[in-house]
């Protein structure tokens, strides 16, 4: 057995800095090599206790500074496991840089798959709109919540995952492969998916304001009308005689409950045709020809000023209001 | 205005320009970023009701690999200013929100440009064997990302607030009206894009499902989202391709069983 060596074991200070830093991994996102600087960056506090001599610190650096991009938050695993390889070439066993570039090279592509889904495609966009429902009736706790729960989860995430790649070692990418990734992944989508369909027609306003039709009620001409207004007539005589009684609101109120016509006309606009058939169908229709279009490559900021140029139209036209 | 005021926004500004590029405790957000600009200036309903509605279009907004998203960072902070100080309404501050967002995505693809210099001054410092060669690099293209939001926002805070006004006066009451109806369902595109994503001939079901109980029942969001993790759950435990594992034996440890569950038991 080799001889061990304090100065080649990162301790948890050493694993909390590198943690730390690696919530800077884009800061230096650049179209070469993209987040080179960054995964240097956080590796630093590694290198420095693991190498000590100039020309060793110099050969860690430029190996860490080669290319580099996956999600920036499943960049931790990669992290952890880069630690432990390092540790060990620190303390003497044969790995080259090219298997810790392998590895990292390795993980980088799948990892990003799945933090894009989880991490952007459902935890945010389910927290934020929870948060804007709140923030929307005047509530301060909206923000608050979307910033507390985003970055426990992602911090606890980040340290977590971390650990678990050092401890692992080399071994995590055949334990992640054991469809424990899949299984998340899939169980993340459904919930997204699910929320996506809720938010669809809940948060879209789409008002119709077109009139369809136009029913006019007149009791002087049709008997049967009489029964689809409301009767405010024995509550004027009673009100202007001094003699209106509770029993004859309450009669009023029972007949508009009942949903009969208060200004003697019943007008039904497209929006209402549209309401019948199921609440929230333009909106869904919209999101299918968004999404259609974003198939299609049209950029989404060109569909969000069609939509604009749309908008204006409609509303010229009073088709929307 | 008081210096204090100015110096509070500009520092949200440089927060909101650096999280725009790390992407880590959001504060690029228009929830966060408009709310904290509404906080400095004293007009903190305007900025949580403006942040609410560019958070909804803004929820599919992200950066995967090296495409970059609308910018939520310049159009939520410039937004914000407008909004809270220079008197534009809500409504106004969301419409110009959307060509401020793509302003700042030619900001950012700039700044990232000017980083791959950077990056290799880093390079140079790594051969010397300079931790605190690369940190400075590091640090200066960040710094550069947050600056990318400050200027503008320094631009927007030095013209007077009556030129805005009079400015966004003119605009004739058919753009402002239009412009108001579409943000009721420029959301759409978010959604689009989020589903987009994940979109899926087994996941389509689900979205079926939570469309049609937000269409006809009052649930609230909570309620949702129960329901939407006990299907993912019962999904997970009955579907065909987790539950195969069993006959192939092999790699499993003993306990032969689900192997998050024995991620979980790790820990």
């Amino acid at each position: 057995m080799a001889e061990q060596n304090n100065s080649y074991k990162l301790t948890k200070k050493d694993r909390l800095s590198v943690f730390w830093r690696s919530q800077f991994l884009q800061a230096s996102w650049n179209y070469e090599r993209m987040q080179n600087v960054g995964w240097a960056y956080a590796m630093i506090p590694a290198l420095k206790k693991l190498y000590t001599t100039k020309e060793d610190r110099a050969e860690a650096l430029k190996r860490h500074l080669e290319f580099f991009n996956t999600h920036p938050y499943l960049a931790s695993p990669i992290l952890g496991v880069t630690l432990t390889l390092e540790e060990e070439k620190a303390a003497g066993a044969e790995i080259d840089n090219a298997a810790i570039q392998g590895v990292k090279i390795g993980m980088m592509g799948p990892l990003a798959g799945v933090g894009d889904p989880i991490f952007w495609g459902t935890i945010r966009p389910v927290l934020g709109a929870f948060a804007a429902s709140m923030a929307l009736s005047g509530n301060i706790m909206g923000p608050i919540i979307f910033f507390l729960a985003w970055n426990l989860i992602r911090m606890g995430f980040l340290w977590n995952t971390q650990e678990l790649g050092y401890r692992q070692g080399s071994n995590i990418t055949q334990n992640l492969g054991g469809g424990v990734m899949q299984k998340i992944t899939q169980g993340a989508s459904i919930l997204g998916m699910f929320i996506m369909g809720v938010l669809v027609p809940r948060w879209t306003t789409m008002n119709f304001p077109t009139v369809v039709s136009k029913v006019v009620f007149d009791p002087a001409k049709n008997a049967q009308d009489a029964d689809k207004i409301v009767d405010f007539t024995s509550l004027i005589s009673g009100a202007n005689q001094g003699k209106l009684e509770t029993s004859q609101i309450r009669e009023v109120a029972a007949q508009i409950q009942q949903g009969r016509s208060i200004s003697g006309e019943q007008v039904t606009t497209l929006g209402d045709i549209f309401n019948q058939l199921i609440p929230g169908l333009m909106p869904l229709l919209l999101t299918f020809l968004c999404i259609y279009l974003l198939r299609k490559k049209v950029s989404p900021i060109v569909i969000i000023f069609g939509l604009f140029v749309v908008g204006i139209l409609g509303y010229v036209l009073g088709i929307f209001a | 205005m008081s210096i204090i005021t100015v110096t509070l926004v500009i520092l949200v500004a440089f927060l909101a320009g650096m999280e725009g590029i790390l992407d880590e405790f959001q504060f690029h957000q228009p929830i966060i970023a408009c709310t904290l600009i509404g906080l400095a200036t004293g007009h903190m309903a305007e900025g949580l009701f403006l942040g609410g509605t560019l958070q909804l279009i803004a929820l599919g907004w992200m950066n995967i690999g090296a495409a970059v998203a609308p910018d939520a960072a310049l159009a939520s902070i410039a937004a914000a200013i407008l909004v809270t100080m220079k008197g534009a309404s809500v409504s106004e501050g969301i419409a110009l929100a959307i060509p401020l967002a793509v302003a700042g995505q030619v900001l950012t693809i700039f700044v990232r440009s000017i980083t791959v210099g950077l990056a290799h001054g880093a390079d140079k410092k790594a051969r010397e064997g300079s931790f605190r060669g690369v940190e400075m690099f590091h640090m200066i293209a960040l710094c550069l990302q947050g600056i990318r939001i400050v200027i503008p926002a320094a631009i927007i805070l030095a013209v007077p607030a009556t030129a805005v006004t009079t400015g966004l006066a003119a605009i004739p009451d058919w753009v402002t009206g239009g412009l108001a109806v579409a943000g009721g369902f420029i959301v759409a595109v978010g959604y689009a894009m989020v589903i987009n994503m994940m979109a899926t001939p087994k996941l389509w079901p689900f979205f079926f499902l939570g469309f049609a109980l937000a269409a006809v029942s009052e649930l609230n969001l909570i309620a949702m989202g129960l329901i939407g993790v006990v299907l993912a759950l019962v999904y997970l435990q009955l579907a065909p391709e987790f539950n195969g594992g069993n006959n192939n034996g092999g790699n499993n440890n003993s306990s032969g069983g689900d192997p998050l569950d024995d991620i979980l038991n790790d820990y």
